[in-house]
C-alpha cells in the first residue's frame, strides 16, 4: 500500500513533465489555427516594417536603432507573438466553469506547478507551426537578419528561455484569476494591454522617450520580447546578461511566488462556492 | 484499525447574498450580507476496511461536503478525520495517493484526448511503475469492457460509456479506499448495472473500501450492507439496511390481484392503494402473521395472485427525512 507514496518525492518533476506533454501534444493538433496565424502575422509584420521604413525615410534625427534592426525587431516579435500572454488557458476555464476543477485538487501535485505546466505548453506549442515558419520566411524574403556573433546568439537563447518562463508565470496568473472572475476576460484584456505596449510588441522600446523608461524598466514585460530580441540583435552587448539574467530570475520567482499565494487563496474561495 | 475515523466533523460555508434588483448590485459592491450555512454539523463515523458502505441524503444534506472533506478538497472548521492514518488536508499530496475519487457529474478525463492516452497521463501524475500500470489498465480494460472506447477522444463518448472510463481512471493508481459521489447519475439501465456490478466486484476481489452517495435506491439495495443517511449536516441513521427498515416501520405489503374489483377490509391490515384488480395492503408483521392473513383473504375473495414486499426503501428513507426537518 504504501509503495506509491515511498516513490513520490523522487519523481516529482514527472507528474509536470506529463501534463506539460499531454498540453503540448493537444495544442499541435490546431494546425488550421497555426497556419491562419501566420498569415495574420505575416501581414501585420509587413504592415509594420513599411510604416517604420517610411518613419526613417522621412527623419533624419539620430534614432535608437538602425533601420535594419528595426525591421529584424518587428520580424522576430511576428515570429515568438505566442509569448505574448494573450488569454487563459481555455481547459482551466472550463475548468473552472464545470466544477470538473475538484479533479485537480485530488492530484498528488502541486496545483500551482499542474497549471505552469500547461501553460508553458500553450506559450511554445502554437510557436512550433509558427516561428520556424515565419523566421525562414521573414530571413529569405523580408530582411530578417541572423544574430551578429555567437555570444549574441546564446545570451539571446538564454534570454529567450526566461522570457517562456515569465510569460507562462503570467499566463498562470490569469488561469488562477479564473477561480475569482469565471470568464477571465477584463483581466486578460488588462494584462495583454500591458504587455502589448510594454514588450516591445508594437514600438520597439528603445523608441519609447526617456520619461516612460522609468517605467517600462519595472516592469517585467520587457523580459517577454525586448530585452531577448537586443541580445539577438547585439543592441545590448552579450556581457550585459549578468545584470539582465538576474532581473530575469528574479522576476521568474517574484511571479510564481504571487501566484502561488493567490492560488491557495482561490482554492479555498472555490470550494466555498462549490458547497 | 478502521481505514476511516470521522470526529465531530464540522463544516460551516459563508455565503453572499445578493439583493434583487439594480439598486441591491450597487448596495451589493459597498455592503454584503453573508449567510452561514451549516454543511456538516458534528457527523462521526468509522469505516473498516473492505465496507461497502451507502451514503444518502436529500439533496444539500451534506453528501458532497463529506466527500470533498475526506478526500482533502475541503478543511473543516472542526473535528478529526483520519484516514489510514492520515489528516487529508494536512497531508493531502500523500492522502491522495492512497484514495481514488469519481464525481458523477464530472469527469477526470481529459476532453480532447483518447480514452487511453488520459489513462496514460494519469499514469504518469500518480507515478505508477509501467508493470504494475499495464497489469491494472488490461484488468480495467476488460472489466468494464472499454476495448472499443479506447481509441476514441472523450468527448464523443456517451454518458454511459464516459462513467466506465471514470471508474477505470479513478483505479490506475490502485487506491485502497474509493469515494463514488453519484456514479449512477444518468446513467441508463445497462450502464448502471455494468457500474455496480464493476463496484461490487471491485470491494469483494480487491478489498477496496467504497463510499458511496446516491439518490438510487436500488443502488443501495443491491450493493450496500452499511447504510448511513444524512440529513441537515447530521447522521440520522447508520447500519445495515435491515436496521434502517426496522427503525423506520417494521410494516410490510401484501400486493393482491383479485378476480373481481370488490373491496378487501380486515382488521389487521388496511388498503392503501387500488388499481383495478390490484389491492396494495400494508399490516405489522408483529401483529398478524404473514400466513395467517393470506390465508383469511385467499378464504374471503378468490385470488389470482399476491405477493409479499417490505416497504419501499424511498418510503423508508423519505419518512426519516419527514421525522428530522
Amino acid at each position: 500500500m504504501p509503495k506509491i507514496a515511498n516513490r513520490t518525492s523522487s519523481l516529482a518533476i514527472k507528474s509536470y513533465i506529463a501534463v506539460f506533454s499531454a498540453r503540448f501534444r493537444t495544442l499541435l493538433q490546431y494546425r488550421a489555427a497555426a497556419f491562419a496565424g501566420f498569415g495574420t502575422q505575416l501581414f501585420w509584420g509587413l504592415l509594420r516594417v513599411m510604416i517604420f521604413e517610411a518613419f526613417y525615410r522621412s527623419s533624419t534625427a539620430p534614432q535608437p536603432m538602425t533601420v535594419d534592426e528595426v525591421v529584424t525587431y518587428i520580424w522576430l516579435g511576428q515570429a515568438f507573438l505566442v509569448l505574448i500572454p494573450l488569454r487563459a488557458d481555455p481547459d482551466v476555464r472550463d475548468m473552472v466553469r464545470s466544477g470538473n476543477v475538484v479533479y485537480e485538487l485530488v492530484r498528488p501535485a502541486n496545483l500551482y506547478f499542474f497549471w505552469y505546466s500547461r501553460a508553458i505548453a500553450q506559450r511554445t506549442a502554437p510557436g512550433v507551426f509558427r516561428a520556424l515558419p515565419m523566421f525562414i520566411t521573414a530571413s529569405l524574403f523580408f530582411n530578417l537578419q541572423m544574430p551578429p556573433n555567437i555570444p549574441a546568439t546564446c545570451t539571446w537563447l538564454v534570454s529567450m528561455l526566461f522570457a517562456v518562463l515569465i510569460s507562462a508565470a503570467i499566463t498562470n496568473l490569469l488561469n488562477i484569476s479564473l477561480l475569482w472572475t469565471i470568464s477571465g476576460e477584463g483581466i486578460s484584456y488588462l494584462v495583454f494591454g500591458l504587455t502589448w505596449i510594454f514588450s516591445g510588441i508594437i514600438i520597439p522600446l528603445p523608441f519609447f522617450p526617456d520619461w516612460a523608461q522609468a517605467t517600462i524598466n519595472i516592469l517585467p514585460f520587457r523580459y517577454i520580447m525586448d530585452i531577448p530580441f537586443r541580445f539577438y540583435l547585439g543592441h545590448i552587448p552579450p556581457e550585459q546578461i549578468w545584470y539582465h539574467l538576474p532581473f530575469q530570475i528574479a522576476y521568474l520567482i517574484a511571479l510564481i511566488t504571487t501566484g502561488h499565494l493567490i492560488l491557495t487563496r482561490g482554492i479555498h474561495r472555490l470550494v466555498a462556492q462549490g458547497g | 484499525m478502521p481505514h476511516i475515523i470521522v470526529e465531530n466533523l464540522v463544516k460551516t460555508f459563508q455565503i453572499a447574498q445578493r439583493q434583487p434588483g439594480v439598486w441591491g448590485a450597487l448596495r451589493g459592491v459597498m455592503h454584503r450580507n453573508y449567510r452561514q450555512i451549516t454543511a456538516l454539523d458534528g457527523i462521526s463515523f468509522t469505516i473498516e476496511p473492505g465496507e461497502l458502505i451507502g451514503y444518502i441524503g436529500p439533496n444539500g444534506a451534506g453528501k458532497s461536503t463529506t466527500v470533498k472533506v475526506l478526500s482533502g478538497i475541503l478543511v473543516p472548521d472542526s473535528g478529526r478525520c483520519e484516514i489510514l492514518g492520515r489528516v487529508p488536508w494536512k497531508e493531502r499530496i500523500a492522502h491522495v495517493a492512497q484514495i481514488g475519487v469519481v464525481f458523477g457529474q464530472r469527469t477526470q478525463l481529459w476532453w480532447d484526448l483518447p480514452v487511453i492516452e488520459s489513462f496514460d497521463l494519469l499514469r504518469d501524475i500518480y507515478r505508477v511503475d509501467h508493470h504494475q500500470y499495464a497489469q491494472t489498465r488490461d484488468e480495467m480494460i476488460a472489466i468494464l469492457n472499454l476495448e472499443s472506447l479506447l481509441d476514441i477522444p472523450v468527448r464523443q463518448l456517451s454518458l454511459g460509456q464516459r462513467m466506465r472510463c471514470d471508474l477505470a481512471a479513478a483505479l490506475i493508481h490502485r487506491p485502497s479506499i474509493l469515494f463514488l459521489d453519484e456514479p449512477t447519475i444518468g446513467l441508463d439501465v445497462v450502464s448502471k448495472l455494468a457500474v455496480r456490478d464493476f463496484i461490487k466486484r471491485l470491494n469483494q476481489e480487491r478489498d477496496v473500501t467504497v463510499i458511496l452517495t446516491t439518490h438510487d435506491m436500488d443502488d443501495i439495495e443491491a450493493l450496500c450492507t452499511r447504510v448511513m443517511v444524512i440529513g441537515q449536516g447530521q447522521i440520522l441513521s447508520d447500519g445495515p439496511l435491515e436496521n434502517l427498515r426496522a427503525r423506520v416501520t417494521t410494516e410490510r405489503r401484501l400486493i393482491v390481484d383479485l378476480e373481481g374489483t370488490e373491496d378487501i377490509t380486515d382488521p389487521d391490515a388496511s388498503v392503501v392503494l387500488r388499481d383495478g384488480h390490484r389491492v396494495h395492503l400494508t399490516f405489522d408483521p408483529d401483529r398478524v402473521a404473514t400466513a395467517d392473513l393470506i390465508a383469511r383473504i385467499t378464504a374471503q375473495h378468490p385470488v389470482r395472485d399476491l405477493f409479499v414486499e417490505n416497504t419501499p426503501i424511498e418510503e423508508i428513507i423519505s419518512r426519516l427525512y419527514a421525522e428530522n426537518r
